[in-house]
């Protein structure tokens, strides 16, 4: 029997298949690395950049490098963590995070990855756009002030749901989430709170209109203890704490 | 051990006092503080003038003239200054505001209640004036450290203040980190 | 009604040209706006049902590009390139003089449609600046008395093609020819070298030639083609890449304008060598005044039976040559998002691995290479590998054209076989009084006069051609604002470091170059500097800090001299941010203000 390719990880042994990301072999050993557009159920997207590891003495993303035999990963040292920790910064004043007044607050994988690195303000200068919040939809509510552009629910409403409701559209700093319709308006597409695009979110974007501050500030999903234990958000059971709605 | 005690100099800006209102929660933790430190300028003490102070801490952000010139003054006056809670660190509450056009703002506010007579936007001098928007005091003037929560726990407070005090480098458990 | 059914047939019109086919949705927005000035959302509603996508992601596409419009837009859009050479040249001054005269704001469309005017990144004609773009067409050499001319045209609705030819006269400049550009080529030549000799010994050839990507990367040409060759598929594709965005770089046009054969031969003999049968050149929509000209070229070509089926007389040796536009997108330079934008998308470029030489166009095997190095490629197959690697050094074989511009006598392009040094070039184009230079572009680096004595090459100096001359007139900071500037325009916008660290840096710079800036600030600059540079997904944010943390080194004194003593400073001016109150209240009382005065009293 041939050996399974290893490599090293923060010191750990790694084993991986051929083919399989840095990222995913660590996932399946067990082992936390912060990310926020990656999701293990969809194809890796490599934008949000949190989940930077140095590989061999360079900085590449974990879920879109292949992993190599032998290869050095280095994860949670001081010099990966103040890179993502800037990424997170760059994330908060980008758009518009008032965590007091969100009701994903303490269930949020963008505040509890902020949480995991250390973050505690987010030092840049803010950018305070202004973005819309939609409320058009019976059941949901989309606050794009709070948008990462993971576009998580993008893949999902076009790979899971086959609905296609959401979409990037503009050029660098002006690129902005819409709703696929003339409208722009959630209302009115056939997005429905058990579509798998409703699940995905890391933040407090896409949120249902009749559930709000069930479990009070101090319980909530990462308030005790962080995400590297508790895992993600989008993968965790209601009953859980999650949203996954089955 | 410390000679002589710690000068501290607190103030609110933009914020509701909630900061503020953890920092009363520290309960009887607040003797053990007593004994460290002296309050200077605070609304626990009441004293109106800073003087030269060893620590600042600062509830709320920026969002008129006195915010401004509060803020200058503790940070000429004091030698490390703090960012406690949400709205310091990033306008928090407040800075939902900065959505609107300031105009939209005070004509909400003052000119179209219901049954106003003669309404107009005050523009008395002694009333602060306004800044287009709130601000986060870390773009106005350096800050050495950073507290979040809306507001921090008192714990998080004690934890914070005992390791500043202990000329410890500053690590919050898990738990006293938060942005709510 | 009438009106909306003739905009339908119009884009039906043009869909129809392009086969319905979704990888045209880029040249069809084009040609659409061309005829309408703009995308409307019922123009874009009419295009997606048509080729059968959602509009949503044809509104993407529009959306994306600098030069697609979802606004209304003048009859005539005026666009000043704004790169720093133009500057240098007076744009600012002849945009404003313009904009004047016609009675429109910047960046504004005049109330009677008839025409806009606005700036744009680099088009490419910085050794016959200040240039602009009329409806896409390059405009050179503008002077008040040109823009008094225009005005009339414009005001008269004149249509471009009566305008007077020489505002369009694109020159080539060539101020010094050496193997690429001295030596003549007969049409035909390389082809039938790769039929004669076979694919073997000319990848045999490209390998000896030591040819590196003339792009700037600096890939081992031969090993690109031989994977691509290797690589599974019966399909495969060759792609030139003549976007051409770098600010400062013109060495493309040249090569496209006056040695097209030669570039079209190139990626012939590719074509023949991976086994391709249908070559694309990405054109940036810059350069669409010789669009026309290439096309003719191309059918000549086929005439001559140099293109197109049975290349002259082989029926196995089979490919042809299409030309796509770009519109206005730097990162579409990038290989993965011209591929991207080839297939009729927003240029975002792609993850890699894979590469395109095993998933490219349409994820078939693609080589994608840039002009010079297909016009080298094509010199090697006729002259042979040893020939060419007998110039340059030991790691970077043959020739490089530099496009140079700024602060010279000579602007123009000059080709030296590679280890020149920067000391040489600058004084055979007559730059005397140089402080620095920026090379490679922005993306480069930022070379001061110690460092002058350095090589080009790949293994010193390493450029894609763009070489802009400061002298010591030049503020340095002047330079560096405007790169920032221009990377916060071409972000593509997908990942964190880049989409929110170009506005973050642009914003220091902007900073400290009002002399509002302090010493902490540039050691923010620094830090920014580091997480765009390890933390980017695609060369343009790696690179794009590049100008600040190089004249930090090396220019620290056109910084220090614009810091405030103080150690820190507001990062948003604060009296300003009083204006509106000031406006709404009408108070002009001392405590309405927070002037300069004010903030240093409290200030330590
Ligand atoms: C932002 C960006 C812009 C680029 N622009 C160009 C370009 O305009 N022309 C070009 O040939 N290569 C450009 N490149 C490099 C290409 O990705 C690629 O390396 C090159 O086309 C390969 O051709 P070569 O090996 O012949 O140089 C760019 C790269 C980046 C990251
Ligand atoms: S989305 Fe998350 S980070 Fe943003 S405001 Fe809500 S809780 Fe805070
Ligand atoms: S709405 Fe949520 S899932 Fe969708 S792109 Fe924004 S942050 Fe990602
Ligand atoms: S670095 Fe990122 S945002 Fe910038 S152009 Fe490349 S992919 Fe786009």
């Amino acid at each position: 029997m041939s050996e399974e390719p290893r490599f090293t990880l923060d010191g750990r042994t790694v084993p991986f298949q051929d083919g399989q990301t840095i990222m995913a072999a660590a996932l399946a050993a067990g082992i936390y690395i912060p990310h926020l557009c990656f999701n293990p159920e969809f194809t890796p997207h490599g934008s949000c950049r949190v989940c930077l590891v140095k590989v061999n003495g360079r900085m590449q993303a974990s879920c879109t490098t292949p992993a190599a035999a032998g290869q050095v990963v280095q994860s949670e040292i001081d010099e990966v963590r103040e890179i993502r920790r800037g990424l997170l910064q760059m994330l908060f004043v980008e758009g518009n995070h008032v965590c007091p007044a969100c009701e994903k607050s303490g269930a949020c994988q963008l505040q509890a990855v902020a949480y995991y690195v250390g973050m505690l303000a987010p030092h840049y200068t803010h950018f305070y756009p202004r973005r819309p919040v939609d409320a058009s939809h019976p059941d949901a509510l989309i606050d794009f002030n709070r948008c990462i552009l993971c576009e998580l629910c993008v893949r999902a409403s076009r790979e899971v749901d086959g609905k296609n409701v959401f979409a990037v559209q503009g050029r660098g700093i002006k690129a902005h989430l819409v709703v696929n319709t003339p409208s722009g308006k959630l209302g009115a597409t056939d997005f429905s709170l058990s579509d798998k695009a409703a699940q995905v979110c890391p933040t407090g974007t896409i949120l249902s209109k009749h559930s709000g501050y069930e479990i009070p500030i101090g319980q909530r999903l990462y308030d005790r203890k962080p995400i590297n234990v508790v895992g993600d958000v989008a993968a965790l059971a209601v009953s859980k704490g999650g949203r996954r709605h089955d | 051990m410390i000679e002589s005690k710690l000068k501290v100099a607190t103030c609110s800006l933009c914020g509701c006092f909630g900061c503020h209102m953890s920092l009363l929660d520290l309960d009887e933790r607040l003797f053990d503080l007593a004994e460290k430190v002296e309050f200077d300028r605070s609304p626990l003490t009441d004293l109106k003038e800073l003087g030269e102070c060893d620590i600042g801490i600062i509830e709320g952000g920026i969002a008129n003239v006195e915010n401004v010139h509060t803020l200058l003054e503790f940070r000429a006056r004091c030698k490390i200054l703090i960012a406690m809670g949400a709205c310091a660190i990033s306008g928090g509450i407040p800075a939902m505001r900065n959505h609107y056009e300031l105009k939209d703002c005070l004509e909400e506010s003052y000119t179209r209640g219901i049954g106003l007579v003669d309404a107009q936007i005050p523009n008395d001098p002694e009333i602060p004036l306004l800044l287009d928007q709130v601000h986060p005091i870390h773009e106005v003037v350096k800050i050495d450290y950073f507290l979040p929560g809306c507001p921090p726990s008192a714990d998080t407070i004690w934890t914070f203040v005992t390791q500043l005090l202990a000329g410890q480098p500053i690590a919050l458990p898990y738990t006293q980190i938060h942005y709510d | 009604m009438a009106e909306s059914s003739t905009l339908a047939q119009t884009i039906r019109d043009i869909v129809q040209r392009h086969q319905k086919l979704p990888t045209r949705l880029l040249q069809i927005l084009r040609e659409v706006q061309d005829r309408l000035t703009w995308l409307s959302t019922e123009a874009i509603n009419v295009v997606a049902e048509e080729l059968g996508i959602s509009p949503a992601k044809v509104r993407s596409v529009a959306e994306f590009y600098s030069f697609l419009y979802t606004a209304p837009r003048g009859s005539y859009d005026i666009l000043f390139s704004d790169n720093i050479t133009d500057r240098m040249l007076g744009n600012r001054e002849l945009l404003h003089y313009l904009a004047d005269r016609l009675g429109v704001a910047i960046n504004g469309t005049r109330a009677d449609g008839r025409v806009s005017v606005g700036t744009t990144s680099c088009t490419g004609m910085c050794d016959q600046g200040p240039a602009a773009l009329v409806n896409g067409y390059a405009l050179t050499r503008l002077t008040k008395p040109r823009l008094d001319r225009i005005v009339e045209l414009v005001n008269a609705k004149t249509p471009l093609e009566q305008w007077p030819r020489e505002f369009f006269e694109v020159v080539s400049n060539i101020r010094r020819a050496d193997i690429l550009l001295g030596r003549h080529f007969a049409d035909g030549a390389a082809l039938r070298a790769v039929l004669k000799r076979g694919p073997e010994a000319i990848l045999e050839e490209m390998v000896k030639s030591g040819l590196r990507g003339q792009g700037g990367a600096g890939f081992k040409s031969a090993a690109k083609w031989q994977s691509c060759r290797n690589a599974p598929g019966e399909v495969k594709y060759v792609v030139c890449n003549a976007d051409e965005g770098e600010p400062g770089t013109f060495k493309d046009r040249v090569l496209m304008q006056d040695y097209a054969d030669l570039v079209f031969e190139g990626m012939t003999v590719c074509g023949r060598v991976i086994g391709a049968r249908q070559g694309f050149v990405y054109l940036r929509g810059e350069y669409r005044y010789m669009v026309d000209a290439l096309k003719a070229t191309l059918q000549r070509r086929r005439e001559a039976g140099l293109l197109g089926a049975a290349i002259l007389g082989d029926a196995s040796f089979e490919f042809d040559i299409d030309i796509h536009l770009g519109a206005g997108a730097y990162v579409c330079g990038e290989e993965s998002a011209l591929i991207e934008s080839l297939e009729g998308k927003h240029g975002v470029p792609r993850i890699r691995p894979p590469f395109p030489t095993t998933h490219g166009y349409l994820n078939k095997p693609t080589v994608v290479n840039n002009v010079e190095t297909f016009a080298s490629a094509a010199k090697i197959a006729v002259e042979g590998g040893n020939w060419f690697a007998s110039r340059g050094t030991a790691e970077s074989k043959g020739t490089k054209l530099l496009s140079l511009s700024g602060d010279c006598e000579r602007p123009g392009i000059y080709e030296y076989p590679f280890g020149v040094t920067v000391r040489q070039v600058l004084e055979d184009c007559g730059a005397r009084d140089a402080q620095g230079i920026q090379m490679a572009g922005p993306a480069g680096h930022m070379i001061s006069a110690k460092l002058f004595d350095r090589r080009i090459c790949f293994e010193d100096l390493a450029t894609g051609g763009s070489f802009m001359v400061f002298d010591q007139r030049r503020d340095i900071l002047d330079g560096i604002r405007n790169f920032a500037h221009f990377f916060v325009h071409e972000s593509c916008g997908f990942c964190t470091p880049c989409r929110v660290g170009t506005s973050l840096m642009r914003d220091l710079v902007d900073k400290v170059h009002t002399g509002h800036g302090t010493r902490a600030d540039l050691e923010e600059m620094r830090k920014l500097g580091q997480i765009m540079r390890v933390a980017s997904h695609c060369g343009l944010g790696q690179t794009a800090p590049n100008p600040v943390l190089d004249s930090l080194d090396q220019f620290p004194e056109s910084y220090e001299r614009r810091l405030r003593s103080t150690a820190f400073e507001p990062a948003f001016d604060m009296n300003a941010a009083l204006e509106q109150a000031r406006w709404l209240t009408g108070r002009t009382d001392p405590d309405a203000y927070l002037d300069e005065e004010i903030l240093s009293r409290a200030m330590p």
